[in-house]
């Protein structure tokens, strides 16, 4: 029913090896059930707690508490950009802006073509090179408008994997 | 020292560059000592942690309970995720054996064997570089059942958030690799010297913190303790963002360098056309600095007692000046802004992120976090009043000092400093009838 | 009851008031033994401590000694050793005794901490003081009262969270009103044994929940609206019924099992509102079972017995007792009492059974203990019936040594105390063939069948006391007033007693425990008005080596594995 990937299961197998205490396998096996699926859905919470002897509501708590966890399907690229003081005053709001404005977008939302979701994130560790965003696991550095516009025409040109991301 | 190699050209985060450039000599003679010995060089060389607390590092090891029998962890807060701070970031996705070899001497001093790195979620890549290092250390005997044919074991694995700052908080921090959401404990009981990870003793060290571990392995405490200045002993990685010509990372000997100097000489001074308004030292948790401000005082330089006058140029970028003057070194983050900067937006931004972030365990953060951001947000957005800085202030003053954990301080200190420092601009931002924003300013709430 | 001596005690200085309290205790218990209240809500004394609320926050300070001599320093003000106030404020909940420990409650500090908090948990909290049920004992109204500022600074738009969530069939939550204090998360996992309740979202947007699809159905949830310092976790079946403070209190105990849990009846003009669990520290703690809360409607349910009866015909107390008295006293009479039946109608019980020379049985209920508050043994007083005498041994459930009486003829009247004797295994033909006499609330096969039906009272509308598996006497005390037709249990047994030629006894507790006293030898020390609120242990010895059903509850470690064998009668 979960149809995760054997290597998945694999990976899981291995992290939860890590620690004396099952519980703290919970993040591990919640990152990898997002890597294969795209998202955290009910089923694979309650599959998650059945794997590692706990309740359910205890990995839900987790899953709401972290904003890394999705628990709906996004648009095939995600993009993050920070809010935060420094990418913020370099101009961070604008950049969002953009990218909402290069795919008609709401925050938050997938857009009308499935392509992306664009969404604040808070600091990333890289406010020397403001303002930052993060698309997938890709970290673009120094986005301002005129770049974020490129960025967008690279992803809706259907720009390399690194670039992108679940 | 720590950024030696960090933006070197053709330098890589593999095994075989590290070694070539003499990686893990210091491990090879770390693990013929005796563990106490290194514990006292730590001790020796006055290091203090770079995560944000300062907090010596010699003394937490030596608070580790080791009467108990209970297996003790080292836990490496690769979080950062303190506002402005952008550091650890390149040791790891540059220079990750580093990290590892300090952990493992770490550990080997305190009878550790094992230990985790907790590595926020948004470091994807640095996950994965990790996990490869790890690897390839295993591989070769730097990390496993064995170091070196030391006789001495250590296991590390990598263990990733998911985008919280309270994880680090070194006891929230532990409760999320518990798999539990990440409240602080309260301390007494919880101090992880005691009751830590698995209620057992733990160490939890920032990441560059336990890089200097290395370094002091290699020279000596005496010889670390040389560098920098008195109890702000070593050298320290300043990550300065914002409205300066040249933002980026910066390695100094603690202390050795002013404000003035940091901004001016290194960092190429304000943008074209603007001058400094303020700057926040040490991570956005730290009380912002009013530039025209005046400092004075008396402090101890050697034996003596000096008098200080410093304008926020003057001011020396260690601990415990930036504690005189009522601010902190904390992580070293130091985030500028020019007069094109609006202090009451700047603080909305801010408030925002500790409404954000607060995990909502104990009532005066959890409430009064977001109190203050919705009351930073109806300033900008809708109608400010005149007694909103006051209103901020004494919301401010219910926080800190009565929480479980420093977020408290954390979300606090940044209002009571900006509505102390920038009253000015709160009263006049209640007065206007509408706001304007300083041409090119950037929206910030 | 006389404290056992400790030897681990040490002095805290709270406000002034010197106090000695075992090691281990916290501030605000230690506080209270001086009678100084310390406003707290998510410390509870039997769940572990969180610390969250900081609403307990005090002033804490160890007295001063110079660091090298470790000589006491002197205050030149005072005359007496200074104290070290620390700066930043301590939790009382999680600061425990230590010798020298000096604490403040009434500083200015400590009044702008509580003010503060209160603030601070009021400015997200919806005004639904009017239509809440937790009003009139509502912590955050006593509360705000007390240690608040008393007007509010908040001119921000206020959270919005689910509201009307049913968690479970038995309880309501409002999640606006939750102030995350975590009792109910703590209750359900560490004395329930339900891990279902959790917090979701993070910062002020922090939610209790279950898990969707899940349910907060255990037979334990109503504790949590006990502990529930606000309204937002609330009782369905008292929802909207009436406010708190109409409602009088009495003292009872839980007959749903032999645990019998403390509990508190609360009552307006003879109707029964609600029950919940009265703290004993020896018994219960302060839980109670959701299966024993609901035992009250059954005073006013269907079936309640509401007039005199003989054969069959409506009639009057004096007739049936002397209709009674006759049939009794044609020989082969018979008592089945009941582990339901309070000690002191147990007592009246064997009068009667000595007087008629009759034998006494009892029915056994036994069920799945939950090793929590609800025993095996489902017979709340079956030790009263051994310590008074009244049977020798463990019931049976089935009485079928008195059947085989009946068949043979030896048996021809039996009375009844509230036991239904055909579910206890009399078949309809026995039964036809003697003589039943039932007192008892409800209607059931057996009192259809009586030949004189006496209707009695149930436990909410009397006075008395049960043996409960401990062999912990307790009391409990009339709430409300019976049905017209009904009378009390005890008035009944005496006249009974009297008219089959038995002694003249008293018909009221007070005046019936001299006579318990002097006859019943485990309760020979006791009066009815000295047995304290929590109970008194009663010398269980002599009965010690019987195969009791129960297994281990909460404050109950039988010895022995409990035996399915009895020795029964």
């Amino acid at each position: 029913m979960m149809n995760l990937t054997p290597e998945t299961l694999g990976r899981m197998d291995e992290a939860i090896a890590h620690y004396p205490v099952r519980r703290s396998a919970v993040l591990p096996l919640l990152h990898l059930v997002q890597e294969d699926q795209g998202h955290v859905s009910d089923e694979a919470i309650e599959w998650i707690a059945s794997k590692l002897g706990l309740q359910p509501i205890n990995v839900y708590e987790l899953v709401t508490f972290y904003p890394m966890f999705r628990r709906k399907p996004i648009g095939r690229t995600h993009i993050k950009v920070c809010r935060t003081l420094s990418c913020a005053i370099m101009g961070g709001y604008r950049t969002c802006a953009e990218f909402q404005k290069a795919f008609g977008t709401g925050l938050g939302q997938v857009s009308p073509d499935g392509e992306v979701t664009v969404e604040f994130v808070e600091c990333l560790a890289s406010c020397g090179t403001a303002p930052v965003v993060m698309i997938g696991d890709k970290l673009h550095e120094r986005v301002d408008a005129a770049k974020a516009r490129s960025l967008s025409e690279d992803i809706k040109a259907g720009a390399p994997p690194a670039a992108r991301g679940r | 020292m720590i950024f030696r190699h960090v933006d070197e050209p053709g330098y890589t985060s593999d095994l075989a560059c590290y070694v070539r450039n003499g990686g893990y000599e210091v491990l090879r003679k770390a693990v013929a000592r005796k563990p106490e010995e290194l514990v006292d060089q730590v001790k020796r060389s006055g290091l203090r942690g770079r995560g944000g607390a300062g907090f010596p590092c010699g003394v937490k090891w030596t608070l580790l309970d080791r009467k108990s029998g209970k297996p003790i962890y080292l836990v490496v807060n690769a979080d950062e995720s303190e506002p402005g701070t952008f550091k650890d970031r390149y040791i790891i996705h540059q220079d990750p054996h580093q990290l590892i070899e300090g952990s493992m001497i770490t550990c080997f001093a305190n009878r550790v064997e094992r230990a985790y790195i907790y590595i926020r979620g948004e470091f994807p890549e640095g996950a994965r570089i990790l996990e490869r290092a790890i690897a390839e250390a295993r591989a070769a005997n730097f990390v496993g059942p064995d170091i070196l044919g030391s006789g001495y074991g250590c296991e590390m694995y990598v263990h990733r958030g998911a985008g919280a700052y309270i994880c680090g908080e070194e006891t929230g921090l532990i409760e999320s690799l518990e798999g539990k959401r990440p409240y602080p404990r309260i301390k007494p009981p919880y101090f992880p010297a005691v009751l830590g990870l698995y209620q057992c003793p733990t160490i939890v060290n920032n990441v560059e913190t336990i890089c200097h571990v290395k370094h002091i392995a290699d020279m000596g405490g005496d010889a670390f303790s040389k560098i920098g200045t008195p109890n702000n002993t070593g050298t320290r990685i300043y990550c300065v963002s914002g409205h300066v010509r040249r933002p980026g990372t910066y390695e100094f000997d603690v202390g050795r360098l002013t404000i003035g100097e940091l901004l001016h000489e290194v960092c190429g001074g304000p943008l074209p056309g603007r001058t400094f308004k303020a700057v926040i030292p040490g991570g956005s948790s730290a009380k912002v600095l009013r530039f025209g401000e005046r400092f004075r005082g008396k402090r101890k330089v050697g034996a003596d007692m000096v008098e200080y006058d410093w304008g926020v140029e003057d001011i020396p970028l260690d601990f415990d000046s930036l504690g005189m003057v009522g601010s902190m070194g904390g992580s070293g983050g130091v985030i500028v802004m020019d007069d094109s900067v609006s202090m009451v937006e700047a603080l909305g931004n801010i408030n925002e992120f500790y409404a954000h972030e607060s995990c909502g365990q104990c009532t005066p953060c959890r409430e009064g976090s977001l109190w203050m951001k919705k009351i930073t947000a109806r300033m900008v957005h809708g109608d400010a009043r005149a007694e909103d800085g006051a209103l901020l202030k004494s919301v401010a003053d219910q926080i800190a000092g009565r929480t479980i954990c420093a977020f408290g301080e954390a979300c606090a200190w940044p209002t009571q400093s900006f509505v102390a420092k920038f009253g000015d601009e709160f009263t006049a931002y209640a007065q206007a009838k509408k706001q304007t924003r300083a041409e090119g300013a950037a929206e910030l709430v | 009851m006389i404290q056992p001596a400790t030897t681990d005690l040490i002095t805290v200085n709270i406000d002034g008031k010197e106090v000695s309290v075992p090691k281990g205790t916290n501030m605000i218990e230690a506080a209270r033994r001086v009678g100084i209240d310390v406003p707290h809500y998510c410390y509870h004394s039997k769940l572990t401590v969180v610390g969250n609320c900081r609403m307990c926050l005090v002033e804490m300070g160890m007295p001063a000694v110079d660091p090298a001599t470790k000589a006491p320093v002197t205050d030149p003000a005072t005359g007496r050793q200074r104290v070290n106030w620390m700066p930043r404020p301590a939790i009382a909940c999680a600061t425990s005794a230590m010798p020298g420990l000096h604490i403040r409650t009434t500083s200015p500090l400590v009044k702008d901490c509580r003010e503060g908090v209160m603030e601070f948990l009021l400015i997200n909290h919806p005004l639904d003081c009017p239509i809440c049920d937790q009003a009139g004992e509502c912590k955050l109204q006593e509360q705000s009262a007390g240690y608040g500022r008393g007007y509010s600074r908040f001119v921000e738009q206020k959270n919005v969270k689910p509201k009307r969530t049913l968690l479970g069939p038995r309880v309501m939550l409002d999640d606006e009103r939750c102030i995350l204090c975590s009792r109910c998360i703590r209750f359900c996992k560490e004395v329930a044994k339900d891990d279902v309740l959790g917090f979701t979202d993070r910062g002020s947007y922090s939610t209790l929940s279950c898990y969707p699809g899940r349910r907060l159905e255990n037979n334990y949830s109503l504790n949590t609206v006990d502990i529930c310092p606000v309204g937002a976790l609330t009782s369905t079946d008292f929802r909207f019924k009436m406010r708190v403070w109409f409602l009088k209190q009495t003292n009872s105990i839980d007959t749903e099992s032999s645990v019998g849990a403390n509990t508190v009846v609360w009552s307006r003009e003879g109707a029964v509102y609600r029950i919940t669990p009265r703290q004993n520290d020896g018994v219960n703690d302060t839980w109670m079972a959701d299966s024993g809360r609901v035992l009250y409607k059954a005073t006013r349910g269907e079936g309640r017995l509401e007039s005199v009866r003989v054969n069959g015909a409506e009639s009057a107390l004096d007739f049936a007792v002397r209709a009674a008295a006759e049939l009794l006293a044609k020989g082969g009479a018979a008592i089945v009492g009941s582990g339901r039946s309070s000690v002191e109608e147990q007592f009246l019980a064997r009068k009667l059974a000595v007087a008629l020379k009759a034998r006494a049985w009892l029915v056994s209920r036994v069920g799945e203990g939950d090793g929590l508050l609800v025993s095996a043994d489902r017979n709340p007083n079956v030790r009263g019936a051994l310590v008074t005498g009244l049977v020798g041994a463990l019931p049976s459930g089935r009485l079928d040594e008195l059947g085989a009486l009946i068949d043979s003829g030896s048996v021809t009247a039996v009375v009844s105390v509230g036991e239904d004797l055909a579910a206890a295994g009399l078949t309809a033909a026995q039964l036809a063939r003697v003589s039943v006499i039932y007192l008892g609330t409800h209607s059931n096969p057996t009192s259809a069948a009586a030949r004189v039906l006496i209707p009695t009272l149930t436990v909410f509308e009397k006075h008395g006391t049960l043996i409960n598996q401990q062999f912990r006497i307790q009391r409990f005390a009339k709430a409300v007033p019976g049905v017209a037709g009904a009378t009390d249990d005890l008035v009944v047994l005496a006249r009974l007693v009297g008219a089959v030629g038995g002694p003249v006894v008293g018909a009221d507790v007070g005046s019936l425990w001299t006579a318990i006293a002097a006859e019943v030898p485990a309760l020979g020390t006791m009066s009815y008005g000295n047995i304290p609120d929590t109970g008194l242990l009663v010398d269980g010895t002599p009965w010690a080596g019987l195969p009791f059903a129960e297994g281990p509850s909460l404050h109950h470690a039988p010895a022995a594995p409990a035996g399915k064998e009895a020795a029964r009668v």
